[in-house]
């Protein structure tokens, strides 16, 4: 299956973080770096540097990753800059502002690291993440990225399929949702101490979201590997819904009968729901979701931001056929 | 000085600058592109939080007198009112031209439907008849109802820390900071005195003169 697949969009369209650092040379380089997608050696031509400017970031972003495939899913969209991209997050463990995870996660040990696969499947127990991940080759995919808060961004994530991951493990028939659980490390994670919300993060998907070709396991950003603040060293990406369903730094997978309580909802049950899936129709009870503020290409960029929600973040074409004949205002 | 009649007159233009330094800061990292990531948020957030401390300066200005003595000190107050204005009125412009920017009409949507957008720009539109009539020849010609309107500062600050808090996700530390403060505020200005009195005298019906409006 080629969803998400645009033949219209060259790989060119895409510039390589490195490039557009410095503009003046965009224009002259963007010939090389579309040789290099297509070669599949883009990764070599991300130079740390960027982010080796800031001397608060965590040394895990500037271990590149081999990328087996690229160019698969890709956007017309500008890419938001890796800068941005690692120093404005939402990782409550880390702090609630979001700026704080950049500053405050380098103590976070992403690495010896293990995930827990539990409940209604044949396989379960405890797997190294090199174990888990080892089958899998890499793979690159720019997705738009739509916070709840209003903000999006678009972003290079590199990974392996959600649905790959699972099948492995052989769910059973009573398998109707997967709930993921984020580590518990207080030690290392100073915006736990704050109790703004109940730790450790759960989220969850239904069996049949989780196995769609769209959700992803993302292991790194960029052709590296995930910054800590990006929930390094595996953390879960679903596009079509709000940023927060995306559970960070991710310990336990299990496959459940019920649907599993998620953190947001239980915080905010009025607020956040189960699904969560972007819908420009359904107002969060506080703000509209009618329109967002994309972050996004380089330079100053303080007007002309603001472009209109798409249904389903523009995933519609591939998940609308997930809720059929669902109230989605009612299951928001 | 000569310039000057008395200390408080020459420590204006001082005092002026100063509310005007959160503007010059501002617009300093505006221009440097020193406003992080999300430039639109940063302006809409550090001019509020202006907006409100400078309204929550205006409502010290009594009990610092009260407290201190300091009784000239009510001569700054209608300065920081003005700047807590003028800065409600820039948070509300980022907020219509720069944020919603080419969709600027949804606001009259956000203001029916979302409550802390409600109750900020219930608050600013609050302010302008006290911006308004903030003058000598304003004060003069309202006499009594002077204060009595500008007891709407009140109602304005209240509506400024209730749009902080309602807007906040999950991390209410902040606004309830600056709600604790209105609080206290608020608090001292109840009649303590009359309450206990009122406490050990239950008998005889209050019969007070009218009273006369003070602040």
């Amino acid at each position: 299956m080629r969803i998400g697949h645009h033949p219209d969009i060259r790989g060119s369209e895409i510039t390589p973080e490195s490039i557009y650092q410095n503009r003046r040379t965009v224009l002259k380089m963007l010939g090389l770096g579309a040789a290099g997608l297509i070669a599949g050696c883009g990764s070599e031509e991300a130079p740390s540097a960027a982010l080796a400017a800031t001397p608060d970031d965590s040394a895990a972003a500037d271990k590149p990753l081999t990328i087996a495939k690229k160019g698969e899913y890709v956007l017309p969209d500008p890419p938001t800059s890796l800068k941005d991209a690692t120093h404005y997050n939402n990782y409550y463990e880390f702090g609630t502002d979001k700026s704080d995870p950049a500053r405050t996660s380098g103590r976070f040990k992403p690495a010896p690291w293990s995930v827990e696969i539990a409940g209604h499947a044949e396989v379960t127990g405890k797997f190294s993440l090199e174990d888990i991940l080892k089958p899998h080759p890499l793979e690159e995919r720019v997705y738009r990225h739509r916070c709840v808060e209003g903000w999006s961004m678009v972003i290079p994530w590199d990974g392996i399929p959600l649905a790959d991951l699972l099948k492995r493990f052989k769910p059973t028939a009573q398998a109707k949702y997967v709930a993921f659980t984020t580590v518990n490390r207080p030690s290392e994670m100073p915006g736990m101490r704050s109790g703004v919300l109940d730790w450790p993060y759960i989220e969850g998907l239904r069996i049949d979201e989780a196995m769609h070709p769209l959700a992803f396991l993302a292991t790194g950003l960029y052709g590296r590997e995930l910054p800590n603040q990006n929930g390094a060293p595996l953390r879960l990406i679903v596009p079509w819904k709000y940023g927060f369903k995306g559970i960070k730094s991710i310990v336990k997978i299990a496959f459940v009968e019920n649907m599993p309580r998620t953190t947001w909802n239980i915080s905010a049950p009025r607020e956040y729901g189960f699904y969560s899936n972007v819908n420009p129709a359904v107002d969060h009870p506080r703000w509209s979701q009618r329109t967002e503020r994309r972050i996004a290409g380089d330079g100053f960029n303080l007007f002309g931001n603001r472009i209109e929600t798409q249904p389903f973040n523009g995933y519609a074409d591939q998940v609308a056929s997930l809720y059929t004949g669902m109230d989605l205002r009612k299951y928001f | 000085m000569t310039l000057f009649k008395d200390r408080i007159a020459a420590s204006k233009p001082l005092v002026f600058l100063l509310c005007l330094t959160p503007l010059a800061w501002l617009v300093w990292d505006t221009l440097q592109n020193d406003l992080g990531t999300d430039p639109v948020a940063q302006l809409e957030h550090r001019t509020g939080l202006w907006a409100l401390r400078l309204l929550l300066a205006t409502l010290a200005i009594t009990p610092l007198r009260r407290v201190s003595g300091w009784n000239k000190a009510v001569r700054y107050r209608r300065m920081l009112g003005l700047f807590a204005f003028f800065y409600v009125t820039v948070h509300l412009a980022v907020y219509l031209f720069v944020d919603l920017g080419g969709y600027w009409a949804d606001i009259f949507e956000q203001i029916a439907k979302k409550p802390y957008i409600t109750v900020g720009f219930a608050a600013w539109l609050l302010l302008i008849p006290l911006a308004v009539t903030s003058t000598q020849k304003m004060m003069r010609r309202l006499g009594r109802r002077w204060g009595q309107l500008h007891k709407l500062v009140y109602a304005t600050a209240l509506l400024g820390v209730l749009h902080f808090l309602w807007l906040v996700k999950a991390d209410k530390r902040e606004p309830l900071a600056y709600i604790a403060v209105f609080a206290l505020l608020m608090l001292w200005r109840l009649p303590w005195k009359k309450l206990s009195s009122a406490d050990r005298r239950p008998s005889p019906p209050r019969t007070h003169a009218p009273q006369t409006q003070s602040d």
